[in-house]
């Protein structure tokens, strides 16, 4: 954490706080309590930052949390909001984000975040409370069997049953978390073991032999990709979360593979800034609302390289129309993603950075030379998509379209060290088409899991990370609604969030799903009874705006992102904009949906282009 | 055990019976940890033994008998490869010759020529009598899973009343141990 991010803590809370007694440098196995061991632990991990509530369980670790000063804890408003804004915390910053909530509803609460870093390989440690070790099983008050509800949705957990095991089962906690697909790691701990004083070890060695990660990939296999690689005539890069989480240099790497092979490129929600959107090589997000170009690559490809990506069915479409003629080349680290939903040629089971370095060397070495005249057509072809204008929408001042509104906040934005963090839905597709990405770790979004409610949250936790930096939560109102007590939290640690609302009044993709699949019939997505957003910002002790006139929009923006502090502006957006281009669902990839005003006849299949192959 | 999950996958056409032998981490949870994964991706279980192998290394060996096609077979491996506390993961069907055998304890009550022809029966099938009254055997038999089956049907006419079956153990043929092999080393 930086000098300013220290000033960042609350002087009010500071204040009350009497004069800490301050724990002494702990002695190498001197006996100390399990809450002190606790907080040790992760000061030894390298923890800036914790993201929790208390409750009856932890009462222990939070009075050792109160006798020291190295750990900052952010209280939230929920226990949901702890887990997203360690995501959040998480996914800017390549760290684990930690979590430390109470026994029972502290720890049911927590299971969607947990769920979510699970489907997006999040690193995350989750310390829950327990009752004492006594009560276990007897249905004791705040009771839940913790292990038993995070077992599918954690990547490892455990009930620690002694005070000696708590340190290094927490150190243990870190490396599974953090190494291999990373993701969620819960550690239960019953209160009794919290005041039982042993000697700690300090950072202990991970010596488990059933947990060996793999970095890199067959050297015979990397070979043959390669040479399949060079040989194509119509090859795609498709690159997703993977690579973010095998880190910056790894992105870079990639990136300069990729560019040296001048192979087209497209990256999935997950892997948004991996590869630098400016590039003329890439061709936008794929899948169901992604690109014409970035769809139409995939289906046509005769080579597909897919790094860190796992072929969900939001990429694919129906899975038997997914890419028939393509030979596939397939990185990633958990071997569970091989063939689980498509049949690779090539698996590469390895870390992405380690095996695209791999792969470049191999690429230098290579025997075949890829042939300049396919891929000049290649290209051709995907002008010829490109020239479709998937991002097309029907400009108007008489109302502000959701789609413009985002292209005005890349405009004013775009020079600035920027996070964005979505919620889900209509908004979040929109973000993810018109907004651009650079970076990669400055595009924080629920891919897998789509959970509403993610965006203030993770925002938070992002400003934490980046305290300086411009972190703008794009969200819509019902999203906004599953989590807006999180604003109360943006106000206790002054992080200045900058929360771009574009109210459409309705469950926007539900409601567009509503019209294109079932009769225009708006079941129960329309809320008759909304707040009035800006007033009760203001309510909560941040800056409030509106804007509903497009000769406004400029004007409001600049004012929310000067502003010296968290601020919501509610957008008011037309409700009746969808979300295009679309794979309707269970159609094929190649069956993408255009914009209807792009031509004067009904939206149709584009089933025409394959004409042109 | 039949069915105890979803039995969709049972039925497709290229489904084949496949014996999983899987060696774990002897820890808290580990057998909620593989029975959790079956019914949370709809993979079926036939039978399922467990139990600790060696004590001084806390390892237990788990045998699992499912029904799949190629790809679900794949999945299943790798997925439990992908649990923490589990060491390695064999398909003895797809990767060697293997002995695989059954208990089964068989309460049968009947009189007259029923029983002596039960006990004539239970002789051809090697079934060892363990429990008598003037009125019951139970035989204990062990084999594969159809000459179990075939005993079974054979002492139902005869006063059949109760079948404990422990579920299949198989371990791999020859003097190869499939323990050395380690997690995530083919590619």
């Amino acid at each position: 954490m930086t000098a300013a991010a220290k000033k960042k803590t609350p002087a009010k809370t500071a204040a009350k706080k009497p004069a800490a007694v301050k724990a002494a440098a702990p002695r190498r196995n001197e006996p100390m309590l399990g809450a002190d061991i606790i907080v040790q632990a992760l000061a030894d991990q390298g923890v800036e930052v914790v993201f929790g509530y208390p409750g009856g369980a932890v009462l222990p670790i939070y009075d050792a949390l109160f006798r020291q000063n190295r750990i900052r804890h952010v209280l939230v408003r929920h226990e949901q909001a702890a887990t997203h804004a360690a995501e959040g915390y998480a996914r800017s910053t390549g760290k684990v984000g930690v979590v430390l909530v109470t026994s029972g509803p502290g720890a049911t609460n927590a299971v969607t975040g947990l769920t979510d870093a699970m489907l997006d390989s999040i690193p995350m440690v989750c310390i829950t409370g327990q009752v004492p070790t006594h009560m276990i099983g007897s249905d004791a008050f705040q009771e839940a069997d913790t292990t038993g509800i995070t077992r599918t949705c954690t990547k490892y957990n455990r009930l620690v049953k002694a005070t000696e095991e708590i340190g290094p089962g927490l150190h243990d906690a870190f490396h599974i978390a953090r190494t291999g697909r990373p993701g969620p790691v819960v550690i239960d701990i019953p209160k009794n073991l919290m005041n039982i004083a042993v000697p700690y070890e300090g950072k202990t060695k991970f010596t488990r032999t059933t947990y060996n990660p793999p970095v890199e990939a067959n050297e015979t296999a990397v070979k043959r990709a390669v040479e399949l690689m060079a040989g194509a005539k119509r090859p795609v890069f498709y690159i997703g979360g993977g690579i973010i989480n095998s880190g910056p240099k790894a992105c870079a790497a990639t990136t300069k593979f990729i560019r040296e092979t001048g192979y087209p490129v497209t990256a999935t929600l997950m892997g948004l800034g991996a590869f630098p959107e400016n590039d003329p090589q890439y061709l936008g997000m794929l899948g169901m609302h992604g690109t014409l170009e970035a769809n139409m690559c995939m289906a046509e490809c005769d080579v597909m390289i897919c790094i860190g990506a796992r072929f969900d069915d939001r990429i694919t479409g129906r899975l038997d129309g997914f890419s028939p003629n393509s030979k596939k080349i397939h990185v990633d680290i958990d071997p569970s993603s091989i063939n689980k939903n498509v049949r690779v040629d090539i698996p590469l089971v390895g870390d992405a950075g380690a095996v695209v370095a791999q792969m470049a060397k191999a690429w230098k070495e290579k025997r075949n030379t890829p042939d300049k005249r396919a891929l000049a057509n290649w290209w051709k072809q995907v002008d010829g998509w490109r020239a479709k204008l998937s991002h097309y929408y029907e400009k108007t001042d008489k109302v502000i379209k959701p789609q413009y509104a985002l292209e005005r906040l890349e405009a004013l934005t775009a020079k600035a060290d920027r996070y964005i963090t979505t919620d889900v839905g209509q908004h979040q597709m929109w973000a993810a088409q018109f907004l651009q990405f650079r970076e990669p770790n400055r595009w924080m979004s629920s891919g897998g899991l789509g959970t509403m409610g993610y965006g203030l949250p993770a925002a938070l936790g992002v400003q934490v990370a980046h305290p300086k930096a411009l972190v703008v939560c794009v969200t819509g109102e019902a999203s906004l609604m599953m989590n807006i007590q999180e604003i109360s939290t943006a106000v206790q640690y002054r992080l200045p969030v900058k929360i771009f609302l574009l109210n459409n009044r309705y469950m926007g993709m539900v409601r567009q799903w509503q019209e294109m699949f079932h009769g225009s019939r708006y079941s129960e997505s329309y809320m008759d009874s909304l707040p009035d957003f800006a007033p009760l910002a203001e309510a909560f002790g941040i800056k409030g705006m509106y804007v509903d006139k497009v000769a406004e929009l400029d004007k409001s923006i600049k004012a929310a992102l000067d502003y010296d502090g968290a601020v919501l502006l509610d957008i008011r957006v037309d409700p009746a904009e969808n979300v295009y281009p679309m794979i309707p669902a269970g159609a094929a990839h190649n069956e993408l949906v255009l914009h209807p005003g792009l031509s004067k006849k009904k939206a149709t299949a584009l089933k025409l282009d394959r004409d042109q192959v | 055990m039949n069915d105890i999950v979803y039995s969709e996958t049972t039925h497709k056409p290229n489904a084949h019976r496949h014996i999983i032998s899987a060696m774990v981490e002897n820890e808290t949870g580990v057998l909620a940890r593989v029975i959790a994964l079956f019914a949370a991706r709809g993979y079926n279980i036939e039978s399922l033994t467990v139990a600790e192998v060696d004590a001084k290394e806390r390892v237990s060996r788990i045998t699992v008998v499912t029904t799949g096609d190629d790809m679900i077979i794949g999945q299943i491996k790798a997925q439990l490869e992908r649990l923490i506390p589990v060491h390695s993961v064999y398909d003895l069907t797809m990767e060697c010759k293997y002995v695989e055998r059954e208990l089964a304890l068989i309460k049968v009550r009947s009189s007259g020529a029923k029983r002596v022809e039960a006990l004539r029966i239970a002789d051809i099938f090697r079934a060892r009598v363990v429990d008598i009254t003037t009125q019951s055997f139970i035989f204990e038999i062990t084999g594969e899973c159809e000459k179990i089956d075939t005993f079974i049907e054979m002492m139902r006419p005869l006063g059949l009343i109760n079948i404990a079956r422990t579920g299949v153990v198989a371990v791999s043929r020859g003097p190869s141990n499939l323990r050395d092999k380690k997690k995530f080393t083919s590619s």
